[in-house]
C-alpha cells in the first residue's frame, strides 16, 4: 500500500525537476555554455557566473564542536563533488568557501554575514548545534540567504530561510517509544539528559507521550551539566527505581562516560531496554562498541541501512575519507543539503533565494541514503523513523522502521 | 518507609552511595594530585593540567592499539604498561615545559596561568590534528570490565575498586617521596626558602624540574585511569580543570594532606546530593558551597603555617 | 622648555589619536561589514580596559570578568527581547506577550525579575548597576578577608563556571544554551539594519572613549597612585592607614561596571546574548586581550583586544585548523619575550625615537617600563 503511494508521489515531485535532469545529463557530455543565462537564473546578485555558482559550508573544525560537525563537512563536500560530477547545477559547477565557526555562536553569525554578504553564497550547509543555527537565523533572515541544517533538534523553529534535513523531535522521539511499548512491553521509562534545551525538549514531549498517549509512567527525569563525567549516583538510582526503559539523551564527553560506567555498574543492556536518541555511529567511536551494544538507537538513517541509494553513499564516503570512516545520522542528513538544494534550483530554475524557498516544499529526492525523503510546506523533511540496536562493532541491527513517511511537526500540538 | 523503599533497599543504597562517593573520591585526589604538587608546591598555575592527563589517556590508547597489533596475548596487561607510558610521557613532556618556559615565570605565578593556558591550546590542537578531532574509544581488557555482586542489591563496579587501589597506590608513594626521601627534602626545602636551600647546595633548578614533572606525570597516570570513566578527545581535559583547582584551593593550596582530605569532602558532598536532586542542581550547589567556604576562608581547609 | 611631554599631554594625544584610528581612519577604510565585526571587537575592550585597572594597577586578576560581561549583556537583551515579544509578534504562543522561550517552557507569566526590564531607563542601570552589585558581593568579603592573588583568580573562575551551568540550567528564565536571541528593537528603532550597526559603532567608540577617559582620571588622582603602592607593597599602604579592602572593592567594581557596558554594547550590535560568553574561556581570553595590549597600558588594551581578535579572525578564515596554534604561540610568546605587550614595546622602540626626533635627546624623566604585576 505503500509503495503505490509512494510512486505516485516520487512521479509527482519529479515531474517540475524532469527537465532539468535531462538538460544536466545532457551538460555533462557537453558544452556549459547550454547553460541558461546568468541574468535570467541570478536577479539579485549572488555569486553566480556563467561556469560557477558559489556556495558556503560552515562548520566548526575547531573547538569542542569540531568532534561532531567534522563528519558533516565530509558529507557535504562529497555531495558537492558527485554533483559537480554529474554536471552540476543548473549547468554550473559549484564552488565553495568554507568557514570555521569555531564551536562559538557569534563566530558563526559573523561568519554567516561573511558568506552571504561578502561571498554572496547562493546557498550555505552548515551549523550542527542549536545555539549556532540560533545565532545565524537573524543573519540569514535579514540577508537573504539559505540554510540547510543537518542536525535532529528539538523543534520550535520554522524559517523561510531553512531547510532543515534533520528530524524535529516528534520524528524521533514518537516512533521509538511506540515500538518499545510494543515489543518490549515498557511500563516505567526512566529519562536523563544532559542540561540543555534539545534534551529538556525532547524529553517533555517523550514525557507527554507516554503519559498522556500511552498512559504509562516515567519513574524519574533528571539532568546533568554538559561535561559531567561522573554518573554513579544517578546509576544508583536507576537501579533502584527498576525503570523498563532507561531513555537517555546525553551528549559530548558526558555520553562516554555514562556508557562507560553503566556497564561497568553491571547494567547489561542486551536485558535492560535503553532507548537514545543521541547516539550514532559517530558517538560509538568514542564510546565503544563494547560498552553500549544493545542498546537502542531511534534515528531516521544508520550506516547499516540495507538499500542500494546507501550502499552507493557509503562505498563513495570511505572511498573519499578512507575505510574506518563511520556515518551517523547527521552526516547523512548533511549529505542531503547539496542533493535538496540542486532540485530545489532546477526546479525553480533560478538560484535566487525566494525562488528557492518557494519552490522547496514537495522537492523530493529519492537517491537519499535514507531512502526517499520529501520537503515538507513548513520546510522540515518527511522522513522515516527507524529503530536500531548497537552492535559491539560500533553499527547498528535496524530492528524497524516506521511503515510511512512521518510529518514533521516542529510546533507539536498536545506535547507543549 | 523512606521515599517509598523498604529498610533493605536503604541499606543497599547507602552502601552503593558510599562507594560511589569514595569512587568520585578517588577520581578527585588522582585529578588534583598532580596540581597539588606543581600548584601547591611551586606556585605554578598549570592550566595546562587537564592536557596532560588527557595526553596520558592518549598514550593508554596507543599503548592498547600497540597491545593488539603485536602482543595480544598480553591485553589484559597492557593497562599498567599504559600506566608507566603515560607516567613517563606527560612527566618528559613537563619537564620540557618545565624547562622551556615555567622556569622563567617563578616569580609571576599569574603569568604561569597565561603562558599554560596558551600551552592547553596548542596541546588541544596537537591532539586534535595527530589523533582527530574525534573522540578515541580505548578499550579495557575484560577482566576489568563489570562489577562484583556483593549481595543481591549491592553492586561494586571492579574498575571502581581499580581506581581506588590505584589512588591509594599513588598517595602514598607521593607521600613517601615527600616525606620520608631525600629529594622530598629537597623539594619541601626549596618550597619553604628558595635562596637558603640554594645557599645548602640544593640545585633549585633540577629540583623544579623534577618537581614539575612528577606533578605532570601523575597528571597523565589520572589520564590514564580515567579512560576507564570518561571520555579521550582533543578538549576533554578541560571538563576536569575547574574541579581540580577547587579540589586543590579548598584544600589548603600548600598541603598535600588537605587536598585529600579536601577531595573527600567534596566528592562526599557532591554524591549525596546528587542522589537528593537532579545532577545539575548538584553540581551548583557543590561549588557554590565550595566558593562560599572559600570566601569566607580563604587559606583552605588546612593550612602550612609558613612565615613568607 | 620642559624635558619631556608630561604625562598627562601624552595622554591626550594617545585617547586622540586612539579617537582618530576607531572614528575616522577604520570607518573611512573597512567596509561595513568588517566595521561591524570592529565594533564587537571594541566591546571586549571595554573588558580589557578594566582589567588593566584592575589587574595591572591594582593587581587583582579576575578570571571571572566573562560574568559581568554577561550580566551587562543579559541585561540589555532582557529588555530587547521584551521588545520584540508583543502581543502581536506573539500571538501564537499560549501565552502572548512573554518572550519566546518562556512560552516553550511552560512559563505562563513573566517572572518578576523581568518585569523591570520593560523600561529602557530602569534596563540601562541594570547593565551598570547589576554587574557592580554582583561584583562588590562577591569582593567585598573576599578583600576583608585578604584574599588575593591566585585565589582570587581561582574563585572568581569557579564563579564562570557556576553561571554558566545556572544559565544554561534555568533555560525557562535566561533562554538556556541558545541564550535570549532574536532581539530587534531599541526603543522602536530597529538595530538589525546597516546604519544602525554603524551608529551603535559610533556610540561604542565614544563609550569607550569615555570609559578609558573616565579610567585615566582614576589612575591619575591619588586614588590611582595608592592602587599602584597597594600592588607593589600592599601591607605599608595598610600601615599607613588606607583602607586596602575598600579601595580593592572599589576598583573591581568600575572593572565589572566597565565590563558590563561592553556586554551591552555587544548585545546591542551582534543581536544576541548567550551562555557562551560567560563561562571560563572568553573571561581567560578577555585576559589574554588585557596581555597582549600591556597589562599597565590603557590604551594597549584597546589595541591587544584589536591584534588578538584581528589574528584569530583572519587566522581562522585562512587556516582554520592551525589558528590555535597561533593563538596559543601569541599567549607564551607575550608572556615570556614581552611581558608588557605591546605598550611596553612601544615604550623601549617607538617612544624614544618619537622623543629623539622632536628633539630631546638622553631625557632624564625616562622612567623604564615597572615590572609586571604578579
Amino acid at each position: 500500500m505503500n509503495l503505490g503511494r509512494r510512486q505516485i508521489l516520487k512521479g509527482l515531485a519529479a515531474m517540475p525537476v524532469a527537465s532539468a535532469f535531462g538538460a544536466s545529463a545532457f551538460f555533462s557530455s557537453s558544452a556549459f555554455a547550454q547553460a541558461p543565462a546568468t541574468s535570467a537564473v541570478n536577479t539579485t546578485g549572488l555569486a553566480v557566473t556563467d561556469t560557477e555558482v558559489t556556495v558556503g559550508i560552515l562548520h566548526s573544525v575547531t573547538g569542542t564542536m569540531a568532534i561532531s560537525e567534522t563528519g558533516s563537512v565530509q558529507a557535504e563536500k562529497l555531495a558537492i563533488d558527485q554533483i559537480n560530477a554529474s554536471g552540476g547545477v543548473l549547468g554550473r559547477k559549484i564552488k565553495y568557501v568554507q568557514e570555521d565557526g569555531a564551536s562559538d555562536w557569534p563566530t558563526f553569525a559573523e561568519k554567516a554575514k561573511k558568506l552571504l554578504v561578502q561571498d554572496k553564497c547562493a546557498s550555505v550547509f552548515g551549523c550542527w548545534t542549536s545555539a549556532s543555527r540560533k545565532a545565524v537565523l537573524p543573519v540569514f533572515e535579514q540577508y537573504n540567504g539559505m540554510l540547510y541544517y543537518p542536525t535532529f533538534y528539538e523543534g520550535l523553529e520554522q524559517s523561510k530561510n531553512v531547510i532543515y534535513t534533520g528530524q524535529e523531535a516528534t520524528q524521533q522521539i514518537i516512533a521509538g517509544l511506540n515500538w518499545v511499548v510494543q515489543n518490549r512491553g515498557a511500563q516505567t521509562f526512566y529519562l536523563l539528559g544532559s542540561d540543555y534545551i534539545w534534551p529538556r525538549t525532547s524529553n517533555k514531549i517523550a514525557r507527554k507521550h507516554i503519559e498522556n498517549f500511552l498512559n504509562l509512567k516515567v519513574v524519574g527525569e533528571e539532568y546533568f551539566p554538559l561535561g559531567h563525567t561522573q554518573f554513579n549516583s544517578a546509576i544508583n538510582k536507576i537501579k533502584l527505581k527498576k525503570p523498563d526503559v532507561i531513555y537517555a539523551i546525553i551528549v559530548g564527553g558526558s555520553n562516554v562516560a555514562f556508557y562507560k560506567q553503566l556497564k561497568a555498574a553491571g547494567i547489561d543492556l542486551s536485558k535492560q531496554t535503553l532507548l537514545t536518541i543521541s547516539v550514532t555511529e559517530d558517538e560509538i567511536l568514542g564510546i565503544g562498541g563494547e560498552n553500549i551494544a544493545g542498546a537502542l538507537a531511534c534515528m531516521k538513517y544508520f550506516q547499516s541501512l540495507d538499500n542500494p541509494n546507501n550502499k552507493a553513499f557509503v562505498e563513495a564516503f570511505k572511498k573519499a575519507y578512507g575505510p574506518n570512516m563511520v556515518i551517523g545520522d547527521v552526516t547523512q542528513a548533511a549529505y542531503l543539503g547539496p542533493w535538496l538544494w540542486k532540485l530545489t534550483v532546477e526546479k525553480a530554475g533560478s538560484f535566487d533565494i525566494d525562488k528557492v524557498a518557494a519552490a522547496s516544499p514537495g522537492v523530493a529526492f529519492d537517491k537519499a541514503p535514507e531512502g526517499y525523503v520529501r520537503i515538507h510546506e513548513n520546510h522540515h523533511l518527511w522522513s522515516k523513523t527507524r529503530v536500531g540496536k548497537a552492535r559491539p562493532d560500533g553499527q547498528f541491527d535496524v530492528l524497524y522502521e516506521t511503515a510511512e513517511l512521518v510529518e514533521p511537526n516542529p510546533f507539536p500540538k498536545g506535547y507543549q | 518507609m523512606f521515599m517509598g523503599y523498604s529498610l533493605g533497599e536503604l541499606g543497599s543504597i547507602f552502601a552503593m552511595q558510599a562507594f560511589a562517593g569514595l569512587i568520585l573520591f578517588s577520581v578527585f585526589v588522582l585529578m588534583s594530585l598532580g596540581l597539588a604538587i606543581i600548584f601547591g608546591q611551586m606556585g605554578v598555575i598549570n592550566m595546562a593540567h587537564g592536557e596532560f592527563m588527557i595526553l596520558g589517556a592518549y598514550m593508554t590508547y596507543l599503548t592498547s592499539q600497540a597491545f593488539q597489533a603485536f602482543a595480544p596475548g598480553l591485553y589484559g596487561i597492557y593497562f599498567f604498561v599504559a600506566m608507566v607510558v603515560a607516567f613517563c610521557a606527560s612527566g618528559a613532556l613537563g619537564m620540557l615545559v618545565e624547562w622551556s618556559m615555567i622556569r622563567f615565570l617563578y616569580k609571576r605565578p599569574l603569568d604561569t596561568l597565561l603562558a599554560t593556558w596558551g600551552l592547553s591550546l596548542i596541546m588541544q590542537q596537537a591532539f586534535r590534528s595527530i589523533f582527530g578531532a574525534r573522540e578515541v574509544g580505548v578499550e579495557l581488557p575484560e577482566w576489568m570490565m563489570g562489577s562484583l555482586a556483593i549481595t543481591d542489591t549491592i553492586e561494586v563496579q571492579i574498575n571502581g575498586l581499580f581506581v581506588m587501589g590505584l589512588t591509594t597506590l599513588i598517595a602514598i608513594a607521593v607521600y613517601l617521596l615527600m616525606f620520608r626521601s631525600r629529594w622530598g627534602l629537597q623539594v619541601r626545602a626549596v618550597v619553604l626558602n628558595r635562596p637558603m636551600a640554594g645557599a645548602v647546595g640544593i640545585d633549585s633548578e633540577r629540583v623544579d624540574r623534577f618537581t614539575f614533572g612528577l606533578g605532570c606525570g601523575i597528571a597523565g597516570i589520572a589520564g590514564s585511569a580515567f579512560t576507564m570513566i570518561g571520555s579521550t578527545g582533543p578538549t576533554a581535559g578541560q571538563l576536569y580543570i575547574v574541579d581540580t583547582f577547587l579540589v586543590v584551593v579548598f584544600g589548603g593550596a600548600a598541603s598535600l594532606a588537605g587536598t585529600i582530605a579536601s577531595a573527600f569532602t567534596i566528592s562526599q558532598a557532591q554524591s549525596t546530593m546528587e542522589f537528593f536532586m537532579s545532577g545539575s542542581m548538584a553540581k551548583v550547589l557543590t561549588l557554590l558551597v565550595v566558593v562560599c567556604i572559600l570566601m569566607v576562608r580563604p587559606e583552605g581547609l588546612f593550612v602550612l603555617k609558613v612565615r613568607r | 622648555m620642559t624635558q619631556a611631554l608630561s604625562p598627562r599631554f601624552k595622554n591626550l594625544i594617545g585617547l586622540l589619536l586612539l579617537a582618530v584610528l576607531l572614528a575616522v581612519v577604520l570607518p573611512l577604510v573597512l567596509e561595513p561589514f568588517r566595521l561591524n565585526m570592529v565594533g564587537k571587537y571594541l566591546t571586549y575592550a571595554f573588558v580589557a580596559v578594566g582589567l588593566v585597572l584592575c589587574w595591572g594597577n591594582a593587581g587583582i586578576l579576575s578570571l571571572g570578568q566573562g560574568v559581568f560581561f554577561g550580566l551587562g549583556g543579559y541585561a540589555m537583551a532582557m529588555y530587547l527581547k521584551l521588545q520584540s515579544s508583543t502581543l502581536e509578534a506573539t500571538k501564537i504562543q499560549s501565552t502572548p506577550g512573554i518572550p519566546d522561550f518562556m512560552d516553550w517552557n511552560q512559563i505562563t507569566e513573566l517572572p518578576f525579575f523581568w518585569v523591570p526590564f520593560k523600561s529602557l531607563p530602569l534596563s540601562l542601570l541594570a547593565v551598570v548597576l547589576v554587574p557592580m552589585a554582583f561584583a562588590f558581593i562577591v569582593s567585598f568579603p573576599m578583600f576583608k578577608r585578604r584574599v588575593g592573588g591566585v585565589y582570587f583568580a581561582i574563585i572568581t573562575q569557579a564563579l564562570a563556571a557556576i553561571m554558566t551551568i545556572l544559565i544554561v540550567g534555568q533555560q525557562g528564565y535566561t533562554g538556556g544554551i541558545n541564550g535570549i536571541t532574536d532581539l530587534r528593537t531599541l526603543a522602536g528603532w530597529d538595530i538589525r539594519t546597516d546604519s544602525a550597526k554603524t551608529i551603535l559603532y559610533f556610540v561604542n567608540v565614544a563609550l569607550l572613549l569615555g570609559a578609558i577617559g573616565l579610567c585615566l582620571l582614576v589612575r591619575g588622582s591619588k586614588l590611582g597612585r595608592i592602587l599602584v603602592a597597594m600592588r607593589d607593597k600592599e601591607d605599608r599602604v595598610r600601615f599607613s592607614g588606607y583602607d586596602v579592602a575598600s579601595f580593592k572593592v572599589f576598583v573591581f567594581c568600575l572593572a565589572a561596571a566597565l565590563a558590563g557596558v561592553g556586554g551591552a554594547m555587544f548585545t546591542l550590535q551582534v543581536g544576541f546574548m548567550s551562555p557562551s560568553f560567560v563561562g571560563i574561556v572568553p573571561s581567560i581570553e578577555m585576559v589574554i586581550y588585557t596581555a597582549v595590549g600591556g597589562r599597565l597600558s590603557l590604551f594597549g588594551a584597546v589595541y591587544g583586544t584589536l591584534l588578538v581578535n584581528w589574528a584569530k579572525t583572519s587566522f581562522s578564515e585562512s587556516f582554520p585548523e592551525l589558528w590555535l596554534f597561533g593563538l596559543g604561540a601569541l599567549f607564551i610568546a607575550v608572556v615570556l619575550l614581552f611581558p608588557n605587550g605591546l605598550a611596553g614595546l612601544y615604550r623601549s622602540h617607538v617612544e624614544p625615537r618619537i622623543d629623539a626626533f622632536l628633539g630631546r635627546k638622553g631625557r632624564s624623566g625616562s622612567t623604564p617600563a615597572p615590572a609586571p604585576a604578579e
